[in-house]
């Protein structure tokens, strides 16, 4: 009758022992899944907040070079057929936006930030962190659909899905992103984390050092 | 099975909207889109209807291809019809829109009667509603798409809608969708304006996912990508130069119609072709064109975005133009370029903006222009009746009369009934270059004999994409065939013909037709709708839709005296290039055709044809 468990739970940052995170869950919903996924998982709980700590997997990212994207919308149709088993852009992880005005088409998607916004706000943790790959995950079993992720993101790229009342965005396929597949013209590629400039410095290095002198 | 299996019905008259089931037994027999719709209009409506009255009914349709991931799978087709022919007008657009339309759940749309006042058809899935346009009537494309949007608050709403030219019942307005693709020959933009029917606005999250064997389909979709991404044309000469590559190519071989027709090498070609635009202007340093664009699906990107030089004449105090859209592809740029012998690629690329902002077809446009300026330069047309001087060459002239022609101002109103009323409406018929009142394309007829054949016995009026045998004749795809040979045409015309339907009706772009045949393309169809889509299959679709439409054209009134090209291109030979001194052997190849086509000597399907095809 009316009862409400509420708990915290504190998270400490291994390096420097600070209390990063203090969650509180006045949702018993939320709190009984949470409880009963922290018994079942707790090593992979310990194991994703300290993703930087010992010896992780090398983290791969999207790199999105828009000068490349023609707007097929290919990599849209991959990311719904992916989750949804449908061609569906309305259902993409991934939108590409076309400015008429200049010619520019942008595919714009989650970045995966480290500290993700959309994690820390989650109230009832249905946000974790992939470890193999870094994604931020949304366990929709989880999630109760009160869309504060939505809110909390500065990019606006974790959004409501109305047919299942859970939020959904980019989970990185599980490291074989469905878009940077599908992408016809190189626009979405998936590489090393540490190297998203790669491509850029080459490309400068050719410029000044490589080309004969004028 | 990769059709919706659901057809809307929209009576403007009474303002209803239902929805109704496919006809499966249809869709197995004309597959999708062209085909399909084409089916449901010969059966619906009387071939000797008035095309602009509420009579004529009108479609929009989606084929099984498109709103899926196989590679262009984003074409629709408007199929009425058309007032500029009298017969059956087929429209073909990409962009957006028609992968909406079937995300929302819909194989195609029929729209049957006159709505009272202006309206547009809104919708977001299942839900279809008629609404009121009064505010969006006299609007341009250009405008109509943002208003739409901002009323219903969501800009991931897609538009096909007409601009003034529809409005005005232009006979060559186009439907535009996305701002700058359009459904563009034959005056479907039209019979949309004569039905007081203003936009069709789609908002679809449903997806296309009932395809029969999905994971089939994902490797035959990506096998195909490979070979379009492999092919010379597909893969590098269409993103890089876009149609536009053809500018150079086909006047070297003699084949680019000058002023209207009257030669067949543009002096002014280099001026206006794919390299022009690339080339950094001397005014501000930047070339014309901006970037590539691809439609919905496609991989391989030929659309043009480009960008008026803003000190130019034609943009002056008119800040809408100065942005960056669609344009030019090779046949707007022919159009309105070579065929008036206006070299000023930045003047093409404004009267293309024009067309596109207000909705007209910068083919049969362009191709009326050339008339004018001919009838200009004999005396038969003043300046004081056109509102200016209007010889060849004149970039003044083709932007002012874009601009009236598309309101319906002066002699604008008889700009837009193309070149066939408007030269025998001053005496001069042999100067329409049009085959069945639609004006030619971008290849001279007389030069190239197939593509003359093709124009001839083209369902839809002169047309390059019934039948493309520029392909074989020009750029030896998939064999070279000697151009201004006659031997050997008929069979290969119908081939193309037969071919292109099939195309066409999966929902797909003919231009993949250059690195595909339908070897390609059934496997991706078959994963798609059934296993019964064989290449053998896929032709006799395409055959058997050939022959419906032409069946219709016959019993609106065609006959084989209507399967003809202007005396010009009989008579006056090629002055100059390798096709120097010919001129078509229409009269050689026609009887032919018939024959290989299996019909009689007027024309006319025999019983044995439409035996074998189900007709």
């Amino acid at each position: 009758m009316g009862l409400v468990i509420s708990f915290c739970l504190c998270e400490c940052d291994s390096a420097s022992q600070k209390l990063t995170k203090l969650r509180v869950f006045t949702d018993p919903r939320g709190s009984y899944l949470f409880l009963a996924w922290l018994v079942l998982n707790i090593d992979q709980y310990k194991q994703n907040y300290h993703l930087h700590d010992g010896d992780s997997l090398m983290q791969k990212s999207l790199l999105i070079n828009a000068d490349k994207c023609t707007g097929c919308l290919q990599c849209e149709m991959a990311c719904s057929y992916e989750n949804y088993g449908v061609f569906n852009t309305a259902k993409s992880r991934i939108k590409v936006f076309d400015f008429h005005t200049t010619g520019k088409k942008v595919p714009y998607t989650c970045t995966q930030c480290d500290e993700a916004w959309c994690l820390k706000a989650c109230p009832v943790d249905a946000i974790r962190i992939d470890a193999n790959t870094g994604a931020k995950v949304v366990i929709e079993d989880v999630c109760v659909g009160c869309k504060v992720c939505t809110i909390s993101c500065p990019f606006g790229t974790i959004n409501y899905v109305q047919d299942s009342g859970k939020v959904q965005k980019c989970d990185l396929c599980g490291g074989d992103p469905a878009c940077a597949t599908s992408c016809p013209t190189g626009a979405i590629t998936y590489v090393d984390a540490d190297w998203t400039g790669l491509d850029r410095m080459r490309a400068w290095a050719d410029k000044l050092g490589n080309q004969p002198a004028a | 099975m990769s059709w919706s299996g659901k057809i809307l019905r929209v009576n403007l008259t009474k303002g209803t909207c239902q929805s109704e089931p496919l006809n499966m037994a249809w869709a197995k027999e004309y597959l999708g889109s062209r085909g399909l719709a084409s089916k449901y209009l010969v059966e619906e409506i009387d071939p000797k209807v008035d095309p602009l009255s509420p009579d004529n009914k009108i479609i929009w349709a989606t084929g099984p291809l498109t709103g899926t991931m196989a590679s262009t799978g984003g074409r629709y087709t408007v199929v009425t019809k058309g007032p500029l022919t009298g017969a059956i007008a087929c429209s073909n657009s990409g962009g957006y829109w028609g992968a909406e339309l079937k995300m929302a759940g819909w194989d195609m749309i029929i729209f049957e009667g006159k709505s009272p006042k202006p309206v547009y058809l809104f919708i977001q899935d299942d839900n279809a509603q008629l609404l009121d346009a009064s505010s969006l009537w006299g609007q341009s494309v250009w405008e109509t798409e943002p208003s739409i949007k901002a009323k219903h608050q969501d800009p991931q709403i897609r538009v096909s809608c007409i601009g003034k030219a529809g409005e005005n019942q232009v006979l060559f307005a186009s439907v535009v969708n996305d701002l700058h693709r359009a459904a563009g020959r034959s005056g479907v933009g039209a019979v949309m304006g004569s039905k007081n029917l203003k936009a069709i606005a789609v908002r679809g999250t449903k997806g296309v996912g009932n395809l029969k064997d999905p994971k089939g389909f994902m490797k035959a979709t990506a096998a195909a990508k490979a070979v379009l991404a492999g092919h010379a044309v597909t893969g590098q000469g269409l993103p890089t130069y876009g149609t536009q590559v053809l500018m150079n190519v086909i006047n070297e071989v003699g084949a680019l119609p000058t002023r209207n027709h009257k030669d067949v090498q543009f002096e002014g070609a280099k001026d206006i072709s794919a390299e022009a635009m690339a080339t950094p202007r001397e005014t501000d340093g930047k070339p014309h064109l901006v970037t590539n664009q691809a439609c919905f699906g496609c991989t391989i990107a030929c659309g043009r975005i480009s960008k008026i030089d803003e000190t130019h004449f034609s943009i002056q105090n008119r800040p809408q133009y100065i942005n960056a859209s669609g344009g030019l592809e090779y046949e707007a740029a022919w159009a309105l370029g070579a065929a008036n012998g206006v070299n000023d690629l930045e003047a093409l690329q404004f009267a293309n903006m024009v067309c596109n902002e207000e909705g007209m077809d910068p083919i049969s446009f362009g191709a009326t222009i050339g008339a004018v300026m001919e009838m200009y330069e004999m005396g038969v047309l003043k300046k004081e009746q056109l509102g200016i001087e209007a010889p060849f060459g004149s970039a003044k002239a083709l932007c002012y009369f874009a601009e009236i022609t598309a309101k319906g101002e002066g002699f604008g109103k008889e700009i837009g009934l193309g070149s066939a009323k408007l030269t025998k409406k001053y005496g001069q018929p042999d100067l329409s270059m049009s085959v069945k009142g639609q004006e030619f394309p971008a290849y001279d007829g007389r030069v190239v004999q197939g593509i003359g054949l093709a124009y001839a016995t083209s369902n839809r009026g002169a047309c390059h994409l019934r039948g493309y045998t520029i392909a074989s004749e020009v750029l030896g795809i998939p064999v070279k065939t000697e151009p201004t040979e006659t031997n050997g045409k008929p069979e290969l015309v119908k081939a193309f013909q037969d071919a292109t339907a099939a195309f066409d009706s999966a929902g797909i772009c003919i231009f993949t037709s250059f690195a595909w045949t339908l070897a390609d393309v059934a496997p991706q169809v078959q994963a798609a709708c059934g296993e019964e889509f064989t290449v053998e299959n896929l032709n006799t679709i395409g055959e058997r839709i050939w022959n419906m439409e032409r069946d219709f054209n016959n019993r609106a009134g065609f006959t084989s005296k209507d399967d003809n090209l202007p005396k010009r291109l009989m008579t006056e030979p090629a002055k100059t290039g390798p096709g120097k001194g010919t001129v078509s052997g229409l009269d050689k190849m026609l009887p032919e055709y018939y024959k290989v086509r299996g019909w009689d000597s007027e024309g006319r399907l025999n019983s044995e044809t439409r035996k074998r095809l189900g007709l």
